[in-house]
């Protein structure tokens, strides 16, 4: 195997782990922790590819991941201001419970 | 591929594993930490320090800590008695392996990958400010912009105060809306 293609393994293990706890796990702050791992994955993955393509010097990877991290961090505050707005409707961050829209 | 990239890999993987599987919610973003402090470490490898630094700044220190913040906020923070998994689990699990084998698969099998290591690349901050600041210009205003709205849009959503007429107050008298007093909360909760 080639350093790229376990980059690239080792995101794809990342990336399973966080799809299995966004979609097994009942707590919704646990389906964010989930959605942010595989966020980190498709990073590493840009990296990866930045540093073994056939022109790094072009920063294109670097910029991409740097603006992937602000997107990142944008989308885990909304979603945890969520998550809390939910908990004081509905007294319950249990997914399972919280199934419809309409409050 | 040294061996110090495979044991920073597999420290990464388990910690993301044990922050996926944790019953107490406390030690999965604890974590969670861990496994982002092992991908940053991975970067450094990949010589892109300026993100590996990054990736300590913004997802160590504050998402790991924001996540904290609201798993005390919304009182998650004792091990739960039941179960922590969703109904529907076990379709999870088979949709992983899916996922998981057909990524392996085409990373294994993939003609298009590049076969010849390119030499390490140096990737200065200076480099980086330079490509930011002229080449990248408009999409740094944007996502400037995008953070503004988020930041407002998460204030606006998680300080929305309730009509003190729900549910969960029934049998206790209602304050008039003009009073001074917060109104009666049986929790005790703070906003």
């Amino acid at each position: 195997m080639t350093p790229l293609q376990i980059c690239l393994l080792t995101s794809a293990l990342l990336f399973a782990t966080g799809f299995a706890g966004a979609v097994t796990r009942r707590h919704a702050i646990l389906v964010l922790v989930g959605i942010e791992l595989m966020l980190n994955a498709a990073n590493l993955n840009l990296i990866a590819f930045w540093r073994f393509g056939p022109n790094p010097e072009a920063l294109t990877g670097i910029i991409f991941v740097l603006f992937s991290m602000a997107l990142a961090a944008a989308e885990a505050a909304v979603g945890l201001a969520l998550v809390i707005a939910i908990y004081r409707h509905k007294k319950t961050s249990n997914l399972d419970e919280v199934k419809e829209l309409k409050g | 591929m040294p061996i110090a990239f495979i044991l920073t890999a597999v420290v990464t993987l388990l910690a993301a594993a044990a922050a996926m599987s944790l019953r107490n919610l406390v030690h999965c973003a604890l974590m969670l930490a861990v496994s982002f402090s092992g991908i940053a470490a991975i970067y450094l490898q990949l010589n892109a320090e300026f993100v590996g630094f990054t990736e300590i700044l913004v997802y160590v220190g504050a998402i790991a800590i924001l996540i904290v913040m609201a798993i005390l906020l919304t009182r998650s923070g004792e091990t739960p008695d039941k179960s922590v998994l969703t109904s529907g689990w076990m379709a999870g699990i088979v949709v992983t392996v899916f996922v998981f084998v057909l990524l392996g698969w085409a990373v294994l099998n993939s003609s298009a990958l590049p076969q010849t290591m390119a030499p390490a690349p140096h990737a200065t901050v200076k480099n980086i400010g330079d490509v930011l600041m002229t080449k990248y210009v408009l999409p740094l205003e944007i996502i400037a912009l995008m953070l503004t709205a988020a930041m407002i849009g998460a204030v606006v959503i998680a300080y929305r105060e309730e009509a003190p007429k729900t549910k969960r107050e029934e049998g206790i008298p209602i304050p008039p809306r003009d009073s001074l007093l917060p109104p009666p909360s049986p929790t005790g909760e703070k906003a």
